[in-house]
């Protein structure tokens, strides 16, 4: 049987879909609660909550969509964006991950507890 | 009122056929910290500022900044746990049984480096992730 890397495995899972590093950011997260709260919205009305500007909102809904946590429409002149929920799902299992990041390094420490003199 | 990070613990326990004395030593000496965890700048001191350096994966830099929170010789060792933005802290336990020891981990109060720069004045990890989880248990 194969040793899993447990950590780095699941890490690299998670990290590759960019969710966390899209989420680390408050701001951001503030935008995707309240699309995924109150539903589809343009920028406008997403920059009149957001506190910051209009061009900081436009860049922090890229990294959303671009980690696929938000998805845009094209209506008239202006983008409607909606969040993507489902896309969290990896990132909530965290205890999952750590959990078994833990039982695979409990399992080292005892194979070096072994090997160690008392 | 009970913060809903301190539920967010995961506790890992197992009996080893080894004396505290021991494990300690494997828990608190950087090269036999290596051979188990990762490579490491640990020192078995209050304060002391130290990483945990794994291998850099797309999107992960692969270090965990940690710093030593307390230090009980052979019984209790906590340090701090921060990666991708989220904070935690883990802490050993260790309890001598008949059998050798009980090692105990518990990993607690995972929150994000903002929410602790900011005190919760923007949007918590801790509130989001409550959020999101019946968001998204509702998909179901």
């Amino acid at each position: 049987m194969v040793m899993i890397p447990a950590m780095q495995a699941q890490v690299a899972h998670i990290a590759a879909n960019h969710v966390f590093a899209a989420l680390a950011d408050p701001t951001r997260r503030a935008i995707f609660e309240h699309l995924a709260r109150d539903g589809e919205q343009n920028v406008r009305s997403l920059t009149a909550r957001a506190g910051v500007s209009q061009p900081a909102v436009s860049k922090h809904l890229g990294i959303l969509k671009h980690a696929r946590l938000v998805r845009d429409r094209r209506a008239g002149r202006e983008n409607h964006y909606s969040a993507q929920p489902q896309a969290l799902k990896p990132m909530l299992d965290w205890m999952g991950i750590y959990a078994a990041f833990w039982h695979d390094r409990f399992d080292r420490l005892e194979s070096l507890l072994k090997r160690m003199d008392q | 009122m009970t913060e809903p990070a301190a539920s967010r613990s995961l506790v890992i326990e197992r009996e080893m056929p080894h004396p505290p004395e021991k494990i300690w030593r494997a828990l608190t000496q950087g090269p036999l910290i290596e051979e188990w965890l990762m490579k490491n700048d640990f020192q078995p001191v209050v304060g002391h500022q130290f990483s945990f350096r794994s291998t850099p994966v797309p999107g992960w830099n692969g270090v965990i900044d940690s710093e030593v929170v307390l230090i009980e010789p052979n019984s209790r060792l906590s340090y701090s746990w921060g990666t991708m933005g989220m904070m935690s802290t883990v802490t050993w336990t260790l309890t001598p049984t008949k059998a050798g020891t009980h090692v105990r981990m518990e990993q607690t109060g995972f929150r994000s480096e903002q929410d602790a720069a900011y005190k919760g004045a923007t949007y918590g990890w801790t509130k989001f992730i409550g959020n999101m989880e019946r968001v998204v248990g509702g998909l179901d």
